[in-house]
């Protein structure tokens, strides 16, 4: 089998691409709760027992040691306030946050600290941080453990990050570019926040080249070309809005896929280009409405794309109500393929 | 295993050792070295102070002026590589650790040659070659990144040691919890210095933490804590020298509580008579720090009236200058505020 048939999971992808990036510079560390889980606990046989919600640090304690994947007590504000530390003097720690909504918990040393660092302090040092953390409900089909996190744990969030000057935010949806955006991120020298879906996280499962590779930041990508319609998906939106893209194709409509992939600093250029041809757009989000990207690209689209445009531009999100805990409400929370039908069916009509 | 120790007890005993032992482990130099730190910190304030009530525009600042015996004699003990973390109040720091007041005087001008390039302004100086981490004004946040950098030195195996300085303020905020918290667990080599000056803005210590000591709390973390009188700068140094070589030995972070006072309100526009008396700041003032060096190092023979006078007005001229260096640079450009938003990138 040649590596590029190699098939891995976006957790197993994420993992390959720290582990590789690891290897090639000692100045990367892997801090977090539970990143390695075991640690410490060696002489009871236990090393690495868990990994973290996308199970991406699993086994990096075995090769690296202690000393550069580092388990940490539930302290957000102390280590990833420890991680802006460590970057601003010569390491390049990938910090994670197991739950996006545990950002709370540590959102001064994001966009107080880490954001503003290079700016306030005149370009006098470099911020090699990243920061991955997992995002979204776990799924609404037969939902399986983990599912049900309920409002707390199940958030998508990364309009507030994206907001913040000075973050980059890369939301990767599949194992390929998982694997790519994750590299990039580590090598890029200033603070990278990786939204990972938790869904995705052992359900995205696709072809990943075992050499190590880099996906630039800020480049959204046509995943699907179409000339009826511009479907913009992040993250796991991506897929269902491929999902309806093949209903629609049925109808005889050919909608175009757009990946956003990067929220800040956002691929304007792609999209317009692509809402050029197709002349119709609509962006999906998990996240909340107000205030959000999905509104944020319609509003840049607007701005810059108005004469091209021939129906108004629609923006399907979760609701703007906390994210729910029963099954059934769960899944009408998050949208899905028939509202952009929806959607579409009014804007082709 | 011995759960708690105090790195210098406060007893008689203890300070009448200090009066023999510590001065015999400072040269001339060393000595000097102190003066002139005590006494620029001092001056560069009074100047700032002067400016901004003459209506010269450099922004929000919050005077060190009383607290420099703090700054300036945890600084003594260090080598130039060792690393800082300060707080809003943080002219006093960025001076004892040698961050040029030329350019600390441009920054507050709001200048193109600024230690920040003018984008940062009083309560973000920095100067990372001189190994101050910055000046932070959120509360605490400065004490995880001076983990951070202990963090860094002990896995580059660089054998530096990270300051936090924070205030009483800080007593109450997690960051600094859960920062002591993970350098007691990696036994990093950091040293945390509070400076308790007695009020957070207007809010008295006795009022907001609810132990007379803050410096036991270190026996919580399984760390030494000391409380040293924050007036008397070699009590400070000697204090610090032994949680430096704590720290730099792998033993793992030390808490000195330094008790000292701020001359002035909170910042440059607040009055302190709105929540403490006259007579409390004359109490504190007769117990001026550089007042007291002077009286200990003349009643010692150890330095000369005239070394003392001119280190002052070699500190003098440099304000001057400083000042004059500020008046006379240039502001940034209108494209600066757009640049450095992102790191540019090198690997990738």
């Amino acid at each position: 089998m040649s590596t590029s048939d190699r098939v891995l999971t976006f957790g197993q992808a994420i993992n390959e691409a720290i582990r590789q990036e690891m290897r090639r510079d000692p100045n990367i560390i892997v801090m977090g709760e539970d990143v390695a889980g075991g640690a410490g606990r060696a002489h009871l046989g236990l090393v690495d027992a868990w990994g973290g919600p996308m199970r991406a640090t699993r086994g990096l304690i075995t090769e690296f040691g202690p000393t550069r994947v580092i388990d940490t007590p539930i302290a957000e504000m102390g280590f990833v306030g420890a991680a802006v530390g460590a970057a601003m003097t010569g390491l390049r720690p990938i910090v994670e946050i197991m739950f996006v909504d545990l950002i709370g918990c540590c959102y001064d040393q994001i966009m107080n600290q880490a954001a503003k660092m290079h700016y306030m302090m005149g370009g006098q040092l470099e911020l090699p941080l990243v920061i991955r953390t997992a995002y979204g409900t776990r799924g609404f089909e037969g939902r399986t453990y983990g599912g049900g996190a309920g409002a707390q744990h199940s958030q998508t969030l990364y309009s507030i990050v994206a907001h913040i000057p000075g973050l980059k935010v890369v939301v990767p949806s599949t194992a390929y570019n998982a694997k790519g955006l994750t590299i990039a991120a580590i090598r890029d020298n200033g603070p990278v926040v990786i939204f990972e879906h938790k869904f995705l996280g052992t359900a995205a499962k696709g072809a990943v080249p075992e050499e190590s590779y880099v996906l630039a930041i800020g480049k959204a990508e046509v995943v699907r070309r179409g000339r009826d319609v511009t479907l913009c998906g992040i993250g796991r939106m991506t897929h269902v809005c491929l999902e309806a893209a093949e209903i629609l194709a049925s109808d005889g409509v050919e909608a175009e896929v757009v990946d956003v992939l990067t929220l800040a600093p956002l691929d304007d250029a792609t999209i317009l280009e692509s809402v050029k041809r197709t002349r119709r757009l609509v962006v999906v989000d998990e996240d909340t409405p107000t205030a959000s990207i999905a509104r944020d690209i319609a509003a840049r689209v607007a701005d810059k794309g108005f004469d091209w445009l021939d129906a108004p531009i629609k923006t399907i999100n979760a609701p703007d109500v906390p994210v729910p805990f029963a099954a059934v409400l769960e899944a009408h929370y998050v949208p899905q393929a028939p509202q952009i039908l929806s959607a579409v069916k009014e804007m082709v009509g | 295993m011995k759960r708690f120790c105090r790195i210098a007890p406060r007893n008689s005993e203890r300070k009448a050792l200090l009066r023999t032992e510590a001065w015999n482990d400072l040269t001339q130099e060393r000595l000097l070295w102190l003066y002139r730190h005590l006494s620029l910190i001092r001056l560069f304030e009074e100047r700032l102070k002067w400016l901004v009530e003459t209506g010269v525009p450099v922004g929000a600042v919050h005077y060190y002026t009383g607290q420099e015996a703090v700054a300036v004699g945890v600084c003594a003990t260090w080598e130039t590589t060792d690393l800082i973390a300060s707080n809003h109040r943080g002219h006093g720091h960025c001076i004892a650790k040698g961050v040029d007041v030329k350019k600390m005087m441009a920054e507050l001008y709001g200048k193109a040659t600024g230690t920040n390039r003018g984008k940062g302004g009083s309560m973000h100086i920095t100067d990372v070659k001189a190994g101050m981490l910055g000046v932070n004004p959120i509360v605490g946040a400065g004490a995880t990144h001076a983990v951070g950098a202990a963090l860094s030195a002990k896995v580059r195996g660089s054998h530096q040691v990270a300051v936090a300085f924070f205030g009483e303020g800080a007593a109450g905020i997690g960051a600094l919890h859960e920062a002591m918290t993970l350098a007691a667990i990696w036994k990093l080599p950091v040293v945390f210095v509070c400076e308790n000056n007695g009020y957070a803005q207007a809010t008295p210590v006795e009022y907001a933490v609810p132990i007379k000591n803050i410096a036991d709390r270190a026996a919580g973390y399984n760390m030494p804590g000391a409380v040293v009188d924050g007036q008397d700068v070699l009590e400070v140094w000697d204090s610090a020298r032994t949680a430096v070589n704590r720290a730099r030995g792998g033993l793992g972070p030390s808490f000195i509580e330094c008790k000292t006072y701020r001359y002035y309100g909170h910042h440059q526009g607040d009055d302190p008579h709105r929540y403490r008396t006259v007579e409390e700041e004359e109490a504190a003032r007769a117990r001026d720090c550089l007042q007291t060096f002077r009286k200990q190092v003349l009643e010692r023979g150890l330095l000369a009236e005239r070394d003392l006078k001119a280190v002052d007005s070699e500190n003098t001229a440099r304000i001057d200058e400083a000042v004059k260096f500020a008046e006379s640079s240039p502001l940034p450009d209108l494209e600066e505020l757009y640049t450095e938003v992102y790191v540019p990138n090198g690997v990738a």
